[in-house]
C-alpha cells in the first residue's frame, strides 16, 4: 500500500548548470547561475540567469520608486516615527485625492497628488513588464500566451485604478495603495453598491477564482500522480502519447466520463485564469456607472431570494420608497446563539 | 460507447478496495466499482431531496430556490422535513456522495497504478465542505449555523456571516486563504500560457521542449521552477486555499466571537513598541 508519492525530489543530481537557446542579445543574460538544494527538492535547483535589457530595468526602477514612495508616505503620516511605521504599516495607506478635486492632476501631494504621481509610475512599471513579458517569449520564438494573460490581469488593474474612477469623473473612486485600507475600500465598494455578491460579473470572476483553484488542483494532481511514468514532461506526451497521457487521459474518463487532453487542459487552465481577472474587470466597470444597487438590480431581474417563507417579510427600500420605514415584525423568536458577536454599539445620531 | 483505440489494454480486473470483482466493470466511459454504486445511490437521492424541497419552497426559479438548514432553535437535533430535515438529509446525502466518489478515486488510481494524489487532493475539498455543515455547526451547538442549499441565498449567508464579524477580511486566515486562491489562479495562467506557447510556437518555428520553457522563465524573472516543480506548486496552492477556508470559518464562532478588525489588537500591543 504504502509507496513514493513523489512530494519532494530525493535525489538531486548536480552537473553544469544548464544553457539557455541562443538569443540575439545573448550579452543581456546575466549573473552565473547558481544551485540551491533546498530549492531543489522542491522545482529546478538553478537560479538564473536573468535577461536584463533596458525595458525590464526601467520596470523596475520605476517600480521600485512607487514601491518607495507608498512608503515614505506612510512614514509621513505617523510623523516619520520609524518604530509607529512599523507598528501600523498594516494599517497605513497612500490614498487617493478626495472627490472634491474630480480628475484634476494638479492636486496637492499631500492630499491625493502623490497617489497620483505613484500611480503613473506603477503603471508604467506594470505595463513595461507587460513589454518583458511580450518580447522574452518572442525572442525564443515562443507564442505569446503568457503575455496575454498578464494583460488579462492589467485589464482588472486598469478598471480599479483608471477606467472606472475616469468613468465616475473622479480620482477618489480609486483604491487606495495600502495593507488593510484595500481591504476597507472593498469592502465599503460591496456595501455602497448594493452587495457585490448580486453582481452577475462578480460572481463569474469568482466561480472562474475556484474553478482555476479546482483545476490546478486536478491538474497538478494528476500529473504528479504519473510522475514515476515521467507525466511532467508534457510537451513530450502532447506530440507523442505516451502511457503516462493515456492513463491521466483514462482516469478522469472513468470518473466523470469525460478527460481533457494533455494539451486541451492547458486551454482550460489558460481560459479559467483569464476569465477570472476579465470578467471581475466588467464586473467593477459596470458598478457605479450602469448599476447603483445589484441587490435592486437582482430583484428587478428576479434572481434575489426571498425569505418570506422563513418568516422575514420584504422590507420597504428607504431610499426608494416615500414610504415610512417600518421594521418588519419579527419571527417567532429563536433562541440567540450562545457565540454571536455583541452587537456593535450604534453611533449616536446614526441615520436610520 | 466505444472505447478509446489504447483504452482496452488499461481496462482490466484488481485494484479494488471491496466487493472485489462484483462491481469491477465499466458503464460506457464510466468505471463502476463498489463505490460508483455508492455515489449513485447517494446522488439519486440527495438529488431527490433537493428537488422536494425545491417543491415545498415558493419558487422554480434556479437563483431563487433556498433550503434551508433547521432553524437554531432545534439545536443539534432532528428537524421536521419541512423545517430543514430535508437540509440534514440532503447534507447526509452529499457527504455520503462525496465520500464515496474519493474512494472511487483512490480504486481507478490503482486500476491504472498512479499515485493518490488526486483523492488526497479531493478529500480537502470535501473536509472544507464538511468543516461548514458539520464541524462548526455542532461546535456553535446547532444545525442552523449551517450554510442553506441555494444558489444566491448561500450568497446570502456568506455575507451575513461576514458582517456578524464586523469585517471578514480581517480574518487572519481568510486572508491566506484568498491569498492563496488569488496565487493559484495566478500561477495556473502562468503554466497554462508557458505551455500553449511552447506547444504554439511563432510561424516558422517547430514545437519547443523543455529548454525553452526554463529559457523563457529564466530570461523573464531569473528562475523556473521546472515542469516537476510547477505541479507540485499548483497542487501545494490550491489546497492551502480549500485548507485556510476551512480554517477561516471555523476559528470564527467557536474560536473568535468579536469582529475581526478588534483581533489586530494584539498586534498594536506588543510590549516592543513601548
Amino acid at each position: 500500500m504504502a509507496q513514493y508519492q513523489n512530494i519532494f525530489t530525493q535525489i538531486q543530481v548536480a552537473g553544469n548548470p544548464d544553457v539557455p537557446p541562443p538569443i540575439d542579445n545573448e550579452q543581456l543574460r546575466v549573473g552565473t547561475p547558481t544551485t540551491n538544494r533546498l530549492i531543489g527538492a522542491f522545482g529546478n535547483a538553478q537560479i538564473g540567469p536573468i535577461y536584463l535589457g533596458s525595458v525590464g530595468l526601467t520596470s523596475i526602477l520605476l517600480g521600485t520608486l512607487a514601491f518607495i514612495l507608498i512608503g515614505l508616505n506612510m512614514l509621513a503620516s505617523v510623523g516619520w516615527d520609524p518604530i509607529e511605521f512599523v507598528r501600523q504599516l498594516p494599517w497605513l495607506a497612500l490614498e487617493p485625492p478626495a472627490p472634491s478635486y474630480g480628475l484634476s492632476l494638479s492636486v496637492p501631494l499631500k492630499e491625493g497628488g502623490w497617489w497620483l504621481i505613484v500611480s503613473v509610475l506603477l503603471t508604467s512599471s506594470i505595463l513595461l513588464w507587460w513589454v518583458r513579458c511580450y518580447r522574452r517569449a518572442k525572442a525564443l520564438g515562443m507564442g505569446t500566451h503568457v503575455a496575454w494573460a498578464f494583460a488579462s490581469a492589467i485589464w482588472l488593474f486598469l478598471v480599479l485604478g483608471f477606467f472606472r474612477p475616469l468613468l465616475m469623473g473622479s480620482w477618489g473612486e480609486a483604491v487606495p495603495y495600502g495593507i488593510f485600507p484595500h481591504l476597507d475600500w472593498t469592502a465599503a465598494f460591496s456595501i455602497r453598491y448594493g452587495n457585490l455578491f448580486y453582481n452577475p460579473f462578480h460572481a463569474l470572476s469568482i466561480a472562474f477564482l475556484y474553478g482555476s483553484t479546482l483545476l490546478f488542483a486536478m491538474h497538478g494532481a494528476t500529473v504528479l500522480a504519473l510522475t514515476h511514468l515521467g507525466g511532467e514532461r508534457e510537451i513530450g506526451l502532447v506530440v507523442d502519447r505516451g502511457t503516462a497521457a493515456e492513463r491521466g487521459s483514462l482516469f478522469w474518463r472513468w470518473t466523470m466520463g469525460f478527460s481533457a487532453t494533455f494539451e486541451s487542459i492547458h486551454r482550460w487552465a489558460w481560459w479559467f485564469a483569464v476569465l477570472t481577472t476579465f470578467v471581475g474587470g466588467i464586473g467593477i466597470i459596470l458598478t457605479g456607472t450602469a448599476v447603483d444597487n445589484w441587490y435592486q438590480w437582482a430583484v428587478k431581474h428576479d434572481f434575489a431570494p426571498s425569505y418570506a417563507e422563513q418568516g422575514y417579510p420584504a422590507a420597504p427600500d428607504p431610499v426608494t420608497t416615500d414610504a415610512e420605514f417600518e421594521m418588519p415584525k419579527a419571527p417567532a423568536p429563536i433562541a440567540p446563539a450562545t457565540a454571536l458577536p455583541d452587537a456593535p454599539a450604534q453611533p449616536k445620531g446614526a441615520q436610520p | 460507447m466505444a472505447l478509446l483505440s489504447f483504452e482496452r489494454r488499461y481496462r482490466v480486473r484488481g485494484g479494488t478496495l471491496i466487493g472485489g470483482d462484483l462491481f469491477d466493470f465499466w458503464m460506457g466511459p464510466y468505471y463502476v466499482g463498489f463505490f460508483g454504486v455508492t455515489t449513485l445511490f447517494f446522488s439519486i437521492i440527495g438529488i431527490g431531496m433537493i428537488l422536494w424541497g425545491a417543491s415545498m419552497g415558493d419558487t422554480w426559479n434556479i437563483w431563487r430556490i433556498n433550503i434551508a438548514p433547521p432553524s437554531i432553535e432545534y439545536g443539534l437535533g432532528f428537524a421536521p422535513l419541512a423545517e430543514g430535515g430535508i437540509w440534514q438529509l440532503i447534507t447526509f446525502c452529499a457527504i455520503g456522495a462525496f465520500v464515496s466518489w474519493i474512494l472511487r478515486q483512490v480504486e481507478i488510481s490503482r486500476k491504472l497504478g498512479m499515485g493518490y494524489h488526486i483523492p488526497a487532493a479531493y478529500s480537502m475539498a470535501v473536509f472544507a465542505y464538511i468543516t461548514l455543515v458539520v464541524i462548526r455547526p455542532v461546535m456553535m451547538g446547532a444545525w442552523g449555523h449551517a450554510f442553506p442549499y441555494g444558489i444566491f441565498s448561500h450568497l446570502d449567508w456568506v455575507s451575513n456571516v461576514g458582517y456578524q464579524y464586523l469585517h471578514f477580511h480581517y480574518n487572519p486566515a481568510h486572508m491566506l486563504g484568498v491569498t492563496f486562491f488569488f496565487t493559484t489562479t495566478l500561477a495556473l495562467g502562468l503554466h497554462g500560457g508557458l505551455i500553449l506557447s511552447a506547444l504554439n510556437p511563432q510561424k516558422g518555428h517547430t514545437v519547443k521542449g523543455a529548454e525553452y520553457e526554463d529559457a523563457f522563465f529564466r530570461d523573464y524573472i531569473g528562475y523556473s521552477i521546472g515542469a516537476l516543480g510547477i505541479h507540485r506548486l499548483g497542487l501545494f496552492l490550491a489546497l492551502n486555499a480549500g485548507f485556510w477556508s476551512a480554517v477561516c470559518i471555523i476559528i470564527s464562532g467557536p474560536f473568535w466571537t468579536k469582529g475581526w478588525p478588534e483581533w489586530w489588537n494584539w498586534w498594536l500591543n506588543l510590549p516592543i513598541w513601548s
